[in-house]
């Protein structure tokens, strides 16, 4: 990925392999991975079921440590970090969003999101206004008094939005946001994710199935097999989503 | 006899663990700030808020506004507890059952220990008629006796009852944990640490425990003193030292609570060592 002078690495993961006990063997899930990701970029990392990509997500989002190799967030290297740390490089620098959506069901929308912004230390008043701030950006904001089971999987995903954007993180992790929703839903939420990483300049790194996708992202990392495959820019894609139509 | 004298004494043991337990749940929850500062400046040759020691020299260097990497501050007790009590208050029904094993043991406690009271308290009285009506009621009396313990078998089955509770409460906690895996690990994402899910199950686990085992006292309390009532008439009430009910009821309270926090610790403990990738997995 190009590297300019203004935009800085937010993520830099270098010879990072991954090794799995199953039982007596070894599975080397990743297999030394070079990656750079410039901050305020789109990414969406694409690649079969089982080639390594959910663990070198996992390895970015630093919820898993590699086995040898490194991952530097925000030039941070994570495997120094001690457990009040990585809370807060949780907390702070990376929001997260899930395929299953994860919004706490004994929690309101609301408290959903300020939830994180509770854990990061902030007053009660002041969590509650921009809480309800963020449920207005991702068009929630007359719901915010509802319950998970109330709201559809779209809405869900879109209080998991606010939710990740709770303590202006540098980066959202977005693992399959779109797995569980219908197409419409989905692409609202794509949409979503764009605008906020456009005004937010927040670089949105997001794990995926899905095509659409594609369209919005910035570059495309392919991983195959534990390695990366190729990283394409958009301008490059437009051309490859043809072809992924015809063979479709 | 020697052993039910020792038996006697275990009370003040017992209230000797549970001060034990309390201070340690102390250093738990409000831990000397400056403890862990020294550890992880010796750990790490860093200072929470400070990057390096250079920059604790020179914090000139350290920018405010570009802060790479901080210490998450502890989340206020308060806060915890606010957060606690939504929990349980959501589901309510589920802490219900939950307590409910706890409040059937302890009231169990409560009952046999307030029924001695009420006859050593008719026994104080040292009225022969009262004396016969307790020989006939089931109380074993020597001819010299003056106190009226609780019998051997009687005080296994109330151990029996306690141990079954924990039992029980270690299943229904351990059911919930893995209920609320994703929710947990969702939390770690969010930036939830080890020691404020620990927290979180002690607390949930401590308003059971207070609740449960207050309801269970007073019910046991109410069953024996009417029972008294019904064997030995207003006598019954008349003679009863309150101050030995209060030291029964006070008893059964805290064996309550401490049998809820003892229930909860293994789970507690699995819950707060749970990794937060848990939280990405689909299947379920």
């Amino acid at each position: 990925m190009t590297n300019t002078n203004e935009s800085h690495n937010i993520v830099r993961v270098s010879g990072v392999t991954k090794t799995f006990k199953l039982g007596k063997i070894d599975v080397q899930a990743l297999k030394g991975i070079d990656l750079q990701i410039a901050a305020g970029e789109y990414i969406s990392i694409m690649g079969p079921s089982g080639s390594g990509k959910s663990t070198l997500f996992n390895m970015i989002g630093g919820l898993d440590k590699p086995t040898t190799g490194k991952v530097f967030i925000d030039e941070v290297d994570i495997a120094q970090l001690d457990a009040y740390e990585l809370a807060w490089l949780r907390c702070r620098k990376i929001g997260y969003i899930f395929q299953t959506f994860n919004i706490i069901p004994v929690m309101t929308a609301l408290e959903n999101v300020t939830l994180p912004m509770t854990f990061a230390g902030m007053n009660n008043d002041r969590a509650v206004e921009k809480g309800l701030q963020l449920l207005n950006l991702v068009g929630l904001g007359d719901r915010f008094s509802h319950k998970p089971f109330e709201l559809s999987g779209g809405q869900q995903q879109r209080v998991a939005v606010a939710r990740a954007l709770a303590n202006d993180p540098a980066i959202i992790l977005a693992d399959e946001p779109t797995g569980n929703l219908d197409l419409t839903t989905g692409e609202e939420i794509i949409k979503l994710l764009k605008r906020l990483s456009q005004e937010r300049k927040v670089t949105v790194i997001s794990a995926t199935h899905d095509f659409k996708m594609l369209n919005v992202s910035d570059h495309v990392v392919w991983i195959r097999d534990g390695r990366v495959d190729k990283i394409e820019s958009r301008e490059e894609l437009s051309i490859s989503v043809g072809q992924i139509d015809i063979r479709k | 006899m020697a052993w039910k004298r020792l038996l006697n004494r275990n009370y003040y043991r017992l209230l000797g663990v549970t001060f034990v337990i309390i201070s340690l749940s102390k250093t738990l929850f409000f831990p000397a700030t400056g403890f862990i500062v020294h550890r992880h400046f010796f750990q790490t040759g860093r200072l929470p808020g400070y990057s390096t020691v250079a920059q604790l020299i020179n914090p000139s260097k350290a920018a405010p506004s570009t802060e790479r990497v901080n210490r998450l501050v502890v989340l206020p007790f308060m806060k915890s507890v606010e957060i606690a009590y939504k929990s349980i208050k959501v589901r309510f029904f589920r802490s219900l059952i939950t307590t409910m094993s706890l409040v059937l043991a302890v009231s169990f406690l409560s009952f046999v220990n307030v029924s001695n009271d009420v006859a050593n308290g008719l026994l104080a009285t040292r009225d022969l008629t009262l004396r016969q009506s307790l020989i006939q009621s089931g109380y074993d009396l020597g001819p010299r006796d003056t106190q009226v313990e609780s019998s051997p078998k009687q005080r296994w089955i109330v151990i029996l009852s306690l141990l079954v509770c924990v039992v029980g409460i270690i299943n229904a906690q351990l059911m919930a944990v893995t209920e609320r895996f994703r929710e947990i690990g969702t939390m770690k994402c969010l930036g939830a640490l080890d020691r404020f899910v620990l927290r979180l199950f002690l607390l949930e686990a401590g308003m059971q425990g207070v609740v449960g085992a207050g309801a269970g006292t007073l019910l046991g309390a109410i069953f024996a003193l009417l029972g008294g009532l019904l064997h030995f008439g207003t006598a019954a009430l008349n003679n009863l030292s309150w101050a030995h009910v209060a030291h029964s009821l006070l008893l059964a309270t805290g064996t309550g609570c401490l049998l809820s926090l003892i229930g909860v610790l293994y789970p507690a403990l699995v819950a707060a060592k749970m990794q937060p990738v848990e939280a990405m997995r689909v299947e379920r």
